[in-house]
């Protein structure tokens, strides 16, 4: 029983179906592990008694039909959650309690989980850290001096800590992907459109998609199903029919093509990452399939095309936050110019306000053309890239980040150097589609690695079957030392 | 009809100048629900009592387009004439304001909905055609309320969200009064589609007017001010009256005018500076990642074209052609849609061209001294019809006939049925005349001599003393016939 919350989702759903264990049980079990991890600081908030409240309701009519039966989940604090405060990790909404329940959180509770608390993250998930929280940093349960990467770090530390036995996260340049490599954890981001954004506080719109952070591929694929569906509410919902990911996981690759795009392999690049590479060409080949080497042209641009992009939607997005209906507003000023400037600055962090500024200059008079407009066009050609890979292969393989996970403070002077950690990650998001990071080996220090899996729109199915693949043919386990509690 | 000239200049010692005036109407979007909400869009609502999450931009809400009002926009673009864009484009337009909940205005900016079309106006020097330059939709803001108190302003968000089409035209207009006729055909055709319902005291029509002077006969336009949210006509064309002189005079001066957003003051009846050209918002547009672009099938297009409903330029000629009127005539009948359907009711029943003088006259008069209009005027359609045929007829005369209609205002009685009980019929047998003036003739033997002595003024006489005799009701043409012939025996 001591053992239950460092198992897998599918395992927990079924010691809960057989009964080796109650629902309240499991809760209880990581409530503990919560209060023990204090230290980690991926929590903002948590809801026990609501969470203990629902396990017993399950447990006293237990329906063991749905896809998250009785299985209490923390999620990223992106997520607007009824009647629990909701911050984006700022000081902007830090007495924020929405009224309403975002659709992707409505759908895990609606295939039988319920809440166990509220996640860390960078404020507004603007960051690669886990550092530009309101709320503090997060610690990576690998180790106390590291990052466990952003923005949704609170939920990858809280999953490698076993906080929580599945979590969401949201990923608008590699948001999920990253910290899921940085502790060792599978991370999806979906095809844009496959989860609903309604009630997630937007980043960049265009970008934002929330998505699942499990131990196992099995896991992600039950979350995936949970959490997507058309939803009539965003207007950029994909109205297409529900697929059964968990029920059609294989793991047959056999004959599949994998692309190894060579833009990939960047300048400075650790060797360490160059190797994980080839370790994952192997094991995919050694499975069957093929390996196709294929060119992305554009792969340069991504990260200026992002930057430019992101914080221009972003600057508008954020304009709400004004202090007049909700949120933090400022005591000080004589009139509401006043009251804006001073709320705004009060309320957000250095980090927000750089990329509201970047964001505002890049789409004003004049700058337009040159920044935003001709952002737009090379995003267009990064997306053309991916298509015409696609028609060669069904999948392609990447390192997902550049490096390991950092040390705590090592990168917050630096912006530029901390932006180029997702420099393998943005294209997927400038072109819509879905990839999945792995844990695929340890660097030197012993810190996770991760490879990515990018697939065609809508056709998450097929890299998480790769993904489950090359888990079972990996043998990476993570091995955390609970040295915090 | 003889055409007048046109003859809207303004004289300075320099030469003489032409005013060139160019609209952006505001027309709230007849439509049940908001432009990307399910709020109510109901008049006359407390205060942030039709507010939704989405109307006042809590987290995480994403707007949803609202069919109905892209289908009001697509059927007032077909209304004036102008092309249907397959393809269009919700941009944010982003500035800060209390009631302005997102920071940014949703709008169409690069690609609207609806391009170039025309508006044909009747004016007393011929018809003039104005051009519109495009219509598109985006969110009214809220409302701020700064004189509840006097440290505070308070914020309504009723209106947050509201939808508009702003419709712009070219500068095509060069007088007040083409103001006056184009914002009245524009609410007109509004009306007839029942896309805007034209109110302009409830806020639902509004226009910023874009106004500029040249000397007549110069190709280029003179540097242009615009005067900021106008909700009447009278106010517009005051503001263009005070904002043209004062050009004007500036240039007479021999200075400049600097291109700037002025405010028109009704008070005072002039326009001050709100800011120039320099202070100008930057309203950093960009394409609204939250929505899709707009594409519009061409079926959708065609099948609404089909279900429009008879516009008034074409009422009005079928008017002429059908009913006999003349363009004076038809125009003021087709003005409303409610009159002309009026009209047409009673046209079925009467005889067209005496309805058409009646209601012009008679029925107009009545309903604007009562401050009504024609769907709850007195006086059903049916009834007037009947009122009408019983004056062709010659059963009443015109003069018995304002009687009869004055009764018919008060009771909303049939008029036979006032004719009948109050013995108003017009005598018309001309054996009961012919008696009643023989009597008269015999009493007055000495007028009747005088007359045939060659004083022929006295016939008036004779015919006061019949309709005195009568109480007016004896026919008149028939009474002149009759007293011509006894007076010759």
């Amino acid at each position: 029983m001591s053992n239950i919350t460092n198992q897998s989702l599918s395992e927990i759903l079924e010691s809960i179906k057989s009964k080796k264990i109650s629902s309240l049980e499991l809760t209880q079990a990581y409530i503990k592990n919560i209060e023990n991890a204090k230290k980690l600081n991926s929590f903002v908030t948590t809801t026990f008694d609501q969470a203990l409240e629902n396990a017993k309701k399950f447990d006293n009519k237990p329906n063991n039909e749905q896809l998250l039966s009785g299985v209490p989940i923390a999620v990223k604090d992106l997520f607007c959650t009824e009647n629990v405060k909701t911050t984006a990790g700022s000081n902007i909404l830090n007495n924020f309690v929405p009224s309403y329940e975002s659709t992707v959180t409505k759908n895990l509770w609606n295939n039988g989980a319920f809440l166990l608390g509220k996640l860390n993250c960078d404020e507004f998930a603007m960051g690669s850290s886990n550092e530009t929280s309101f709320f503090g940093n997060v610690i990576n349960p690998i180790g106390d001096h590291l990052v466990p990467g952003g923005s949704s770090g609170g939920s990858s530390s809280a999953l490698a800590a076993d906080l929580t036995p599945a979590t969401i996260g949201t990923d608008t340049g590699g948001s999920i992907r990253q910290p899921a490599s940085f502790t060792g954890t599978v991370g999806l981001k979906p095809t844009y459109g496959l989860c609903s954004r309604w009630g997630i506080v937007a980043f960049a719109s265009s970008l934002d998609q929330a998505g699942p952070m499990t131990k196992t591929v099995n896991d992600c694929s039950i979350m995936l199903e949970a959490m997507s569906g058309f939803d009539d509410k965003d207007s950029t919902s994909i109205n297409k029919k529900k697929e059964s990911y968990s029920k059609n996981l294989k793991d047959n690759i056999k004959g599949l093509k994998i692309g190894i795009p060579k833009e990939y392999r960047v300048d400075n690049m650790p060797k360490e990452i160059d190797e994980l590479w080839e370790k994952g060409k192997k094991i995919l080949k050694d499975l069957g399939a093929q390996l196709i080497d294929i060119s992305l042209p554009h792969t340069k641009y991504a990260l200026p095309t992002y930057y430019i992009v992101a914080p221009a939607e972003a600057s508008s997005n954020l304009a709400r936050y004004d202090g007049v209906r909700y949120g933090y507003r400022s005591q000080k000023g004589k009139d509401l110019i006043e009251m804006y400037e001073n709320t705004r600055s009060e309320g957000f962090g250095d980090e927000v306000k750089r990329r509201i500024l970047i964001g505002t200059y890049v789409l004003s008079s004049g700058y337009y053309d040159a920044y935003y407009l001709k952002a737009q066009k090379v995003r267009q050609l990064i997306k053309k890239d991916f298509d015409d890979s696609f028609t060669k292969v069904d999948a392609i393989l990447t390192p997902s980040t550049p490096s390991s996970a950092f040390k705590i403070g090592e990168k917050t002077n630096d912006p530029v150097s901390m932006y180029l950690n997702d420099i393998f990650t943005v294209p997927v998001n400038l072109a819509g589609l879905p990839a999945l990071s792995l844990p695929a080996g340890l660097d030197k220090q012993g810190y996770p690695l991760g490879l990515q899996l990018i697939g065609k729109a809508l056709d998450e199915q097929k890299i998480l079957n790769i993904g489950h693949a090359f888990e079972k043919n990996c043998g990476y386990k993570n091995e955390i030392k609970k040295w915090w509690s | 009809m003889s055409k007048e000239k046109f003859d809207y200049f303004i004289n300075g010692e320099k030469g003489k100048y032409e005013v060139v005036i160019g609209l952006e109407v505001h027309a709230q979007v007849l439509s049940n629900s908001k432009l990307f909400s399910g709020s109510s869009t109901k008049f006359g609502a407390d205060p942030n009592k039709q507010v939704s999450l989405i109307d006042s931009a809590f987290p995480g809400m994403l707007p949803v387009i609202n069919e109905e009002c892209v289908k009001q926009a697509v059927r007032t673009g077909l209304g004036l004439n102008a092309k249907i864009n397959n393809y269009s484009v919700f941009d944010r337009k982003n500035y800060f304001y209390a009631d302005l909940p997102q920071g940014y205005q949703i709008s169409q900016y690069k690609n609207p909905i609806v391009g170039e079309g025309k508006v044909l106006l009747d004016m007393p020097y011929g018809s003039k055609e104005i051009g519109i330059e495009r219509l598109h939709l985006e969110q009214d803001a809220g409302k701020s309320i700064h004189d509840m108190d006097p440290s505070s302003t308070y914020v309504d968000l009723n209106r947050s969200g509201i939808a508009l089409m702003e419709i712009v035209s070219k500068p095509h207009l060069r007088s007040p009064d083409e103001v006056n006729a184009y914002i009245k055909k524009l609410r007109t055709i509004m009306r007839y589609l029942g896309t805007c319902d034209g109110n302009m005291q409830e806020g639902s029509l509004r226009a910023d007017v874009n106004v500029s002077v040249r000397k007549v006969g110069d190709k280029n336009f003179g540097t242009r001010c615009e005067i900021k949210n106008v909700n009447s006509i009278k106010f517009m064309q005051m503001a263009i009256e005070y904002e043209a002189n004062r050009q004007v005079e500036l240039l007479e001066d021999g200075k400049e005018i600097d291109q700037e957003t002025r405010l028109f003051d009704t008070k005072k009846n002039e326009t001050r500076s709100m800011r120039s050209k320099e202070d100008a918002h930057d309203y950093r547009y960009f394409p609204d990642p939250d929505l899709l672009p707009l594409k519009l099938e061409q079926k959708l297009i065609d099948d609404l074209k089909k279900s429009l409903p008879e516009l008034p330029d074409n009422k009005k000629e079928r008017f002429i052609q059908e009913y006999g009127l003349n363009s004076y005539e038809a125009n003021v009948l087709v003005s409303e849609k409610e009159i002309s359907d009026y009209y047409e009711e009673v046209a079925k029943l009467s005889d067209k061209k005496l309805a058409a003088t009646w209601m012009i006259g008679d029925l107009f008069a009545m309903l604007n001294d009562k401050g009504l209009n024609i769907s709850n005027s007195p006086i059903s359609a049916k009834n007037f019809a009947e009122l009408v045929q019983t004056i062709k007829s010659g059963e009443i005369s015109g003069r018995i006939a304002k009687e009869v209609f004055e009764i018919m205002v008060e009771s909303g009685d049939n008029p036979k049925k006032i004719i009948e009980s109050k013995g108003m019929k017009q005598q018309s047998d001309p054996k009961e005349l012919e008696k009643m003036i023989n009597e008269i003739l015999s009493k007055n033997k000495d007028k009747v001599d005088q007359y045939k002595a060659g004083k022929e003024k006295l016939f008036g006489f004779f015919v006061g003393q019949v309709m005195k005799l009568s109480s007016g009701k004896a026919n008149p043409q028939l009474t002149n016939e009759i007293l011509k012939k006894l007076l010759k025996g």
